[in-house]
């Protein structure tokens, strides 16, 4: 029962991205040209990805808050990196930046299993201070286009088989994820921890371990992220991507991500970013100021979790016996 | 000797002590789904007296506390308090007809002040509802001192210990001016003077006519402050009357006379080797100095009260947490056991009691619930093969007579019994040595228990281990070949063999020294 809803619940959400593109495509059919949603994936990309982690830590019961401010750091390093050598072949930089981010990220995951601090208290904390050190790193000086290498910056932007190399990276995360987070006992073990840690711990799952590797594959992924976001911009400074966690916490929340951990799917987290996506590339196109779009988000993260929460509310025990030969 | 109940709508005007009840049941019955949980039950209680009730587990007086408070309604049967009839549809209306329970565990809010605590719900007012502060602290203050509870009404609850929480909840009852005062084992988890204070209180409360019903399992406090008795077994009273007129051996008699209408599975155990010892084991709080053998083939009961440390010990045992001394030897060698991973992969699993809480994970499907501590072995180059776990899942709950529309269903949608069953095929599935049952047929209905019984013997007749902690006597007797009582975190009492009575385990666990019957 709680499998076909949670497909249905997917397939909703899908059914209203579906309508919000036939929508806009009556009055402005240029939005729905190949090319022009070629585009608007490419624009989500980072978030598609970035949610993908968040989601790994929300199904455990926790939440990465410091997803943007790693990004920005680890975006100024490479930047910074690129800057004073510029031959460093970009495969290195990926890796630098990856294992970066999943340090950052390893951080924030002892925080949380070693000492037993909140997750929000953590990552609200890590944030706080991510930010702060691009600012010592930097000085609060920008990085610019003229000062970055050409390769370093072409590498997102390379079109192979038409479409942005920014995009095929959010493919290969999605396809690794689908692995991962259903065929692979971690991926499990995501599950089992935020289903119920009690018993977790019981079948031999180290709860806290888990929620670490959950914030390691976050931090990796906003690593990766911070090289795509600056070479892509071409900019480094200390407020990239300023807010922009919220936007991935509610990504996940409107693909049905339960915050209460053990409930969610790729489906669903890809689709949550598609539809925060779409809804911001389309409002300059029907001529609505890009305000509105907060306005939205909010309202679809209101709407998502009533859902989840009414569909969730008609399980509860059952008592009586004859319900129980029904069901 | 047992007194006849006693009439219950003529009050006497004069006010002599003890005549008229304050309040008083009769005709209670209550039934839940497949259980008939009180039958025509009585019950009196009189002012300025203490009445023990007493009765095993499951014999009804949760059931009765939920009634008088309001909790539960009764099927039939009338609740009269001063002789007027009464309903108590919500727990508000209990509490404003002066009935209040102090439970085990304390309903109080942590992060509040004491004072607070007292007076959550009908706290002083001044002008435009604001709460009174000054007047609602000089007032907690003062029922504090009535009660001779050194506590400061500022403190926030949480600083308090067990017995201060008590007596908190017990300056509660008084402020909402409780006549009738039920206390559920009040001395349950309290130190030695904690339960000297508590006797005390019960003294004080006395002295101010108040009518107690003082829930209790241990015999010595019974005897102490009580000063009528009722007894439960199987949801009927038993037995009633003045504590001065009763024995000890009586009480017992009273409590486990029954006829064991159960069938347990009918055994011949084949003991094999020495698959697990344990020396020692102790714990800084929680358990002393327990050792045993268990050998393949055999089903060792656990049998104590609430808070023995029974389970605690298991949780030891299976490396959920640590001992400070003691070691186990499994297969006749030194075995260390510091996770669960550990003892899973020596081949000792534990099925928690809780099952909500420790066992079923709410949003997996079944079959995932099952697969979980076997996916190493279902699994080939750390890639999960779906279609495995579903054989293996199979094959394990259909043994166990698993009654689900669909393995892919979520664990949530099924019934207590069936989730048991789920929890257990999910251990039996790692292929044990040793399994560990906490109460394994705790809430589930009858058919589940015949069958969890069923498949208990089956598993020892394989050659497993079977380490069953449970604090139904008729389930102990039934399944045990050897029994430990367990009384205080210590080992009270071992027996062996056919001539076990359940009065040996009465009173192995509640202390009674033994007495010539």
């Amino acid at each position: 029962m709680m499998r076909s809803l949670m497909k249905s619940r997917e397939l909703i959400l899908a059914a209203a991205i579906l309508v919000l593109v036939i929508a806009i495509a009556s009055r402005f059919p240029a939005f729905v040209a190949p090319a022009n949603l070629a585009n608007v994936f490419n624009d989500t990309a980072p978030l598609i990805i970035l949610a993908l982690g968040q989601m790994a830590v929300i199904l455990t019961r926790c939440i990465d808050l410091s997803v943007a401010a790693n990004l920005a750091l680890t975006g100024m390093v490479v930047a910074m990196l690129n800057m004073a050598v510029p031959g460093l072949p970009v495969p290195v930089i990926l890796a630098i930046a990856v294992s970066l981010g999943a340090l950052m990220g390893l951080f924030n995951g002892l925080l949380v299993w070693k000492l037993d601090i909140p997750p929000i208290v953590v990552t609200l904390g890590t944030m706080t201070i991510y930010r702060g050190i691009i600012f010592v790193i930097s000085g609060g000086e920008w990085i610019n286009a003229h000062e970055m290498s050409d390769a370093f910056k072409a590498f997102p932007r390379e079109v192979v088989l038409g479409l942005p190399v920014l995009s095929w990276i959010a493919i290969l995360v999605v396809l690794a994820f689908v692995l991962v987070v259903g065929r692979t006992p971690l991926g499990r073990a995501f599950f089992a921890v935020g289903g119920n840690p009690h018993a977790a711990v019981y079948t031999g799952i180290n709860v806290g371990q888990t929620q670490c590797a959950a914030y390691v594959i976050s931090g990796a992924l906003a690593g990766l992220t911070g090289y795509l976001w600056v070479a892509r911009y071409a900019v480094a400074y200390v407020d990239i991507a300023g807010g922009f966690e919220l936007e991935v916490v509610a990504a996940c929340v409107i693909g049905g991500i339960s915050i209460a951990g053990g409930i969610g799917s790729v489906g669903g987290a890809v689709l949550g970013a598609l539809f925060l996506g779409i809804v911001k590339n389309a409002l300059p196109v029907i001529n609505i100021s890009p305000f509105w779009q907060l306005a939205i988000s909010g309202s679809a993260i209101i709407v998502a979790v009533a859902f989840n929460a009414t569909s969730s509310r008609t399980k509860g025990r059952v008592i009586l016996k004859k319900a129980e030969h029904a069901a | 000797m047992l007194a006849n109940t006693q009439g219950i709508a003529d009050v006497h005007p004069h006010k002599g002590k003890g005549l008229a009840p304050v309040l008083s049941l009769t005709g209670i019955s209550k039934s839940f789904p497949g259980v008939k949980a009180l039958s025509e039950v009585s019950l009196e209680l009189y002012p300025g007296e203490v009445t023990a009730l007493v009765g095993e587990n499951g014999a009804g007086k949760s059931t009765i506390v939920k009634i008088l408070t309001g909790i539960y309604q009764p099927d039939e049967g009338e609740i009269f308090i001063n002789g007027l009839p009464m309903h108590f549809p919500t727990a508000q209306d209990a509490g404003r007809a002066g009935v209040t329970a102090i439970h085990q565990e304390t309903v109080l809010f942590d992060d509040l002040s004491v004072a607070e605590n007292i007076f959550i719900g009908h706290a002083p007012k001044m002008r435009f509802g604001l709460i009174d502060r000054k007047e609602m602290v000089r007032k907690a203050k003062a029922l504090l001192e009535r009660i001779g509870a050194r506590i400061d009404p500022n403190v926030t609850l949480k600083e308090l210990g067990i017995a201060n929480k008590h007596l908190v909840a017990i300056a509660r009852a008084l402020s909402v001016d409780a006549k009738i005062v039920i206390m559920d084992e009040p001395t349950a988890s309290l130190s030695h003077k904690e339960i000297e204070e508590t006797y005390e209180l019960v003294e004080r409360l006395k002295a101010e006519g108040k009518a107690i019903l003082f829930i209790s399992h241990k015999f010595d406090e019974i005897f102490r402050i009580a000063d009528r008795y009722t007894v439960f077994r199987d949801g009927q009273m038993v037995g009633k009357g003045l504590i001065s007129e009763v024995g000890e051996q009586d009480l017992v008699k009273l409590m486990v006379g029954r006829s064991v209408d159960q069938v347990f599975p009918k055994r011949a155990p084949e003991l094999g080797d020495e698959v697990l010892k344990v020396v020692g084991y102790s714990h800084p709080t929680e358990f002393e100095d327990i050792g045993f053998s268990l050998r393949a083939g055999e089903i060792l009961g656990f049998y104590g009260l609430v808070g023995a440390g029974r389970s605690e010990f298991m949780q030891a045992l299976f490396g959920v947490t640590r001992p400070s001394k003691g070691a186990i030897r499994i297969d006749d060698q030194v075995a260390v056991i510091r996770d669960p991973n550990e003892a899973i992969r020596r081949g000792i699993v534990y099925v928690p009691e809780d099952r909500g809480k420790q066992g079923a994970i709410r949003g997996l499907p079944i079959f995932q619930n099952v697969s979980l501590p076997s996916l190493k072995e279902t699994s080939r180059k750390g890639f999960l093969r779906l279609a495995e776990e579903f054989r293996l899942a199979r094959e394990y709950t259909q043994r166990l007579d698993l009654r689900a529309a669909a393995l892919d269903q979520d664990i949530g949608d099924l019934s207590g019994g069936n989730q048991q069953k789920v929890v257990i095929a999910k251990w039996l599935a790692t292929k044990p040595r040793v399994i560990i049952l906490d109460e394994p047929t705790k809430g589930i209905d009858i058919g589940s228990k015949a069958a969890v019984h069923e498949f208990m013997a089956e598993l020892a007749a394989e050659g497993l281990a079977v380490i069953m902690v449970s604090s139904e006597i008729p389930e102990i007797l039934g399944m045990s070949d050897r029994v430990i009582v367990m009384r205080e975190g210590r080992i009270a009492a071992e027996f062996e063999g056919d001539h076990l009575t359940p009065e040996h385990l009465v009173r192995a666990a509640a202390g009674i020294t033994e007495v010539r019957s």
